[in-house]
């Protein structure tokens, strides 16, 4: 059973990964595109999470009850997945905003007819 | 049209599972393998930095090199949406009356102006709750800053673009941003006052359990707080409709 | 237990699953706000509630609103665009 839990981990990633590279490449707006990013991203999230869990381990929270010094689930893949969750959240902000310049220029937003370079 | 790209998909798609079976299969399982970094992190914390959360440790003081990093990630991405939007915005003079008698009938209802008004106050404790506790509890500059940007979101929900325009003085916000992000690093150029490398912890570490504990990591928060927070009201001014240049109400 | 956790991890894909398979960009940012908490809710069961926190007010709140104001952004956008070219047709 442990066993399998742990591939369920991995296993969940690389599909997260393999359908937001599918949503990528057969978008027709380019706002469906930055969401398919937004699921690229959230497989790394569960990558990471899945590696610094130990089973039976509390959170690194050293307050009401869990003495400090004990053992606890890994807190430098939480540090690292904490900051990225709020930075992310602007460059899709960014990634939409250069959206909707492309649809001002091109009039459409679909990334199969957007040929802006020309000659 | 779309089908050699679909074929190249799955091709590409077999191969990262083939690899990936490849590279996973073989790895011990994780209860096995010793983390001996956040062993090590999880020991000292309280010890070194009278600090009981150890995620805001890491985050502000052991690696608070890599969030100097992903704070100006995000200080860039606000200036290049900014950027972005500003330029879109300039040619829409003409339609500025238009946009302006549009924004008064968004505003809602009597009842849900009240409902607004009276979740903002709360909305503001919680957020500076969040901010400031950030080295006790789970939270810190990054949660807390985006809970504060909700409060100034939902008087734009609850009263219009106009009255969100009155309250929040976009130079103001800039100013606020720019302090958070200058703050942070010149926390870190205090270290060199004691002739320490950049981001050192070297203000006095203060009791457990309180406030004051954990030293430069409560200042930094709080600055990395009030950066999130501008950051994102900056996004939501660039965003809206109406934002256009100060030349035609102003 | 395994179990609560293996369950969480099934929902992240289903959720995840659905939000490419929602063509209807409106909708996509419904879709979007529900895959944000459940992801949360994956945080929380995994020991995580630092990142849940800050993925519970990102992911639910602060995403699907700044899709949803770019959207309505494009289709002001389209209506204007399409005045214009009536207006040109016209002269």
């Amino acid at each position: 059973m442990a066993n399998a839990f742990t591939y369920a981990g991995y296993a969940t990633a690389a599909w997260l990964f393999l359908i937001g590279l599918y949503g990528v490449v057969t978008s027709r707006h380019l706002v469906h595109l930055c969401l398919s990013l937004t699921v690229i991203q959230a497989s790394t999230y569960v990558l990471f999470t899945v590696i610094g869990y130990r089973q039976g381990l509390p959170a690194p929270i050293f307050t009401d009850g869990i003495k400090p010094g004990a053992a606890a689930v890994d807190p430098v893949v939480q540090a690292l997945m904490l900051t990225d969750i709020v930075v992310e959240a602007t460059v899709v902000a960014l990634l939409l905003a250069i959206t909707v310049r492309i649809h001002r220029r091109a009039g459409t937003a679909d990334p199969n007819s957007v040929n802006i370079m020309q000659g | 049209m779309h089908r050699p790209r679909l074929v190249l998909f799955f091709a590409g798609a077999m191969g990262f599972v083939c690899l990936f079976v490849f590279g996973f299969t073989p790895l011990r399982h994780p209860r096995d393998i010793r983390n001996r970094y956040a062993q090590q992190i999880n020991t000292r914390t309280f010890a070194e930095r009278n600090i009981t959360d150890a995620v805001s440790a890491v985050n502000f003081d052991y690696r608070g090199f890599d969030t100097l990093g992903e704070e100006f990630i995000l200080f860039v991405s606000v200036l290049g949406s900014l950027l972005l939007l500003r330029m879109e915005a300039e040619r829409k003079e003409g339609i500025l009356m238009d946009a302006a008698e549009r924004s008064r009938d968004l505003g809602a209802s009597d009842a849900m102006g009240l409902w607004i008004l009276a979740m903002v106050a709360p909305k503001l404790v919680f957020g500076i709750y969040i901010v400031t506790h950030g080295q006790l509890t789970p939270g810190g500059g990054f949660q807390g800053g985006v809970i504060l940007a909700t409060a100034a979101l939902i008087i734009y929900c609850g009263k219009g673009f106009p009255i969100f325009r009155k309250m929040l003085s976009h130079s103001a916000i800039e100013i606020l941003e720019a302090l958070g992000a200058g703050g942070f690093v010149a926390i870190g150029m205090l270290a060199f006052l004691w002739h320490r490398p950049f981001l050192t912890n070297v203000l006095p570490l203060g009791k457990a359990h309180e406030l004051t504990s954990g030293g430069t990591i409560a200042l930094i928060s709080l600055a990395t707080g009030l950066e999130v927070s501008a950051g994102f009201v900056l996004l939501l001014y660039a965003f809206l409709q109406e934002t256009l240049t100060e030349r035609g109400e102003d | 237990m395994a179990i609560l956790q293996l369950g969480v991890l099934a929902l992240v894909v289903i959720a995840g699953t659905a939000l490419v398979l929602t063509r209807d960009v409106r909708s996509q940012s419904i879709v979007l706000s529900l895959f944000g908490l459940i992801l949360a809710l994956m945080f929380m069961v995994f020991q995580a509630p630092d990142v849940a926190l800050s993925q519970i007010v990102v992911g639910a709140v602060g995403l699907p609103l700044m899709v949803l104001l770019a959207i309505a952004k494009l289709r002001r956008d389209h209506q204007e665009l399409e005045q214009e070219h009536k207006r040109k047709g016209r002269t």
